[in-house]
């Protein structure tokens, strides 16, 4: 039977905070919307990158701090963390 | 010469097992709606448990109260409250979700569903044959040769008792493909479990409104996290939504004024009273509404009291010189001026959004306005509570 992602790992990466020297390929700029559109434009975007590649998402959605390392886990790309910047957050993705 | 085969380090899965073994045929692809909910979750995770390849899928459809209380952005609200529910289930079980935006065509499929409506502006069985419709066409491009649902006879007044799934099978073309995981058993079987590419002694036969199948396969699964079914998480099954959609839905159908996304956002919020047939006030309750609302004032007009805290005040339409009155006495008698004779009150007049939100009003009026709106007129004007 699939074990299930424990909880306590999900939501320790939810804290994950981004290396400082993150250099992305690209960025995704979904300041002013709401989840799940900053997920969607993520999708969008990491279709068209390489594998192994980074990628930037800038986002003012609190919820996408929770909602963005569940859908790493679901779709197994690697979730780098975020850092803080202003009003909102930048997070980084790694494509698998 | 003898044939070897390779094995992986680990094998999580059947799949991977199946993928592993090089003469194993490729495991079964199947397709299918995930909200997010206990059902849909157990109805992934039993076919990926006997080595079906799982995708989910998680439409946006624009109704969501989940995706409209983040929009509101309340700061005391706990985030992880507002969480989107499909992707925490695809991290827990990890079965890949797709989220997907389909509101623009799903309002156009509101606006007039086949099959009717239920007590509210909820037109489940459209709704069903509409996701279905998009399911399998994802699933026709990927080859996926089964579409599931976590549906359960006889769970849902609507859309769950047989004459319903039996006539959502045919509408969507899809006799033979549609797998109900949970009550597979009660059901006909689908090619692939006749066919034995799924095993249908490991599906189950649940029947009825009980949860307590659900929640005990939950504990077996390790599955700790999911939503209660206690409904409220679609708009459309709100009366006091369902009455002002109904209300909003007029000025399309008589008045032939094209209805609008932006204009079912605002559905969401405040309360609505409206002036002519195709003229409405809508007023901010507290401050995450008139925070919201000010995203939509591009091509309307905006009031707000100038000396009291109080509401943001929408005019959708064309209103005339008594209608903005009667909109900026609605905002006075809303604020915390509403006990004094008059209050002043800004109204502005923004122009298109280009793009984002207009930030400099094309017309501005200071209007003096009186609080005491007689309740009959309250009531006559309110569309909804």
């Amino acid at each position: 039977m699939t074990e299930p992602v424990p909880t306590g790992d999900r939501r320790a990466l939810e804290e994950k905070r981004a290396a400082q020297d993150l250099v992305p390929e690209r960025t995704v700029d979904a300041l002013g919307l709401y989840c799940p559109v900053p997920i969607i434009r993520t999708a969008e975007t990491i279709k068209g990158m390489g594998a192994g590649e980074v990628l930037e998402v800038l986002s003012d959605d609190r919820v996408v701090l929770i909602d963005m390392p569940a859908w790493c886990l679901s779709m197994r790309h690697e979730y780098l963390g975020f850092r803080e910047d202003g009003p909102g957050w930048r997070l980084y993705v790694r494509k698998r | 010469m003898v044939k070897t085969t390779t094995e992986p380090e680990t094998i999580e899965t059947a799949a991977d097992a199946a993928v592993a073994d090089e003469t194993a045929p490729a495991p079964p692809k199947a397709v299918g709606l995930m909200s997010g909910g206990l059902d849909s979750t157990l109805a992934a995770r039993l076919l990926k448990d006997q080595g079906v390849d799982v995708v989910g899928l998680y439409f946006n459809t624009g109704f969501c109260t989940y995706d409209h209380r983040r929009a509101i952005g309340r700061k005391n609200e706990d985030p992880r409250r507002l969480r989107n529910h499909a992707l925490q289930a695809g991290a827990a079980a990890q079965v890949e979700i797709r989220v997907i935006d389909v509101a623009d065509e799903y309002l156009e499929m509101v606006k007039n569903p086949k099959h009717g409506y239920g007590n509210a502006a909820n037109p489940c069985i459209d709704c069903r044959i509409f996701m279905l419709g998009k399911a399998r066409e994802i699933a026709d491009q990927e080859g996926a040769e089964i579409i599931f649902t976590g549906e359960v006879l006889g769970q849902r007044p609507m859309s769950q008792h047989m004459d319903s799934l039996k006539l959502i099978e045919r509408e969507t073309e899809l006799k033979g493909r549609l797998l109900r995981p949970l009550s597979a058993r009660r059901l006909s079987a689908t090619v692939a479990e006749r066919e034995g590419r799924v095993d249908r002694e490991q599906l189950l036969d649940i029947k009825g409104r009980s949860r307590r199948e659900q929640e005990d396969l939950a504990d077996t699964m390790g599955i700790d996290e999911y939503p209660q079914p206690s409904g409220g998480c679609c708009f459309l099954a709100d009366r006091n939504f369902g009455e002002r959609f109904h209300d909003l839905l007029t000025e399309e159908k008589t008045w032939g004024r094209r209805v609008g996304r932006d204009e079912i956002m605002m559905l969401k919020v405040g309360r609505h009273f409206r002036l002519s047939p195709l003229v409405k006030a809508i007023v901010g309750r507290d401050e995450g509404e008139n925070h919201f609302l000010e995203r939509f004032r591009a091509d309307r007009w905006r009031l707000a009291a100038v000396s009291d805290v109080g509401p943001v005040t929408l005019v959708t339409g064309s209103p005339d010189d008594g209608q903005i009155m009667t909109a900026a006495s609605l905002t006075a008698r809303y604020g915390d001026g509403r006990d004094r004779e008059t209050v002043e009150v800004k109204a502005e007049r923004f122009g298109a959004a280009d793009p984002g939100i207009p930030e400099v009003p094309a017309e501005t009026r200071m209007l003096t306005a009186s609080p005491a709106v007689a309740a009959e007129d309250l009531a006559r004007l309110r569309v909804g509570i």
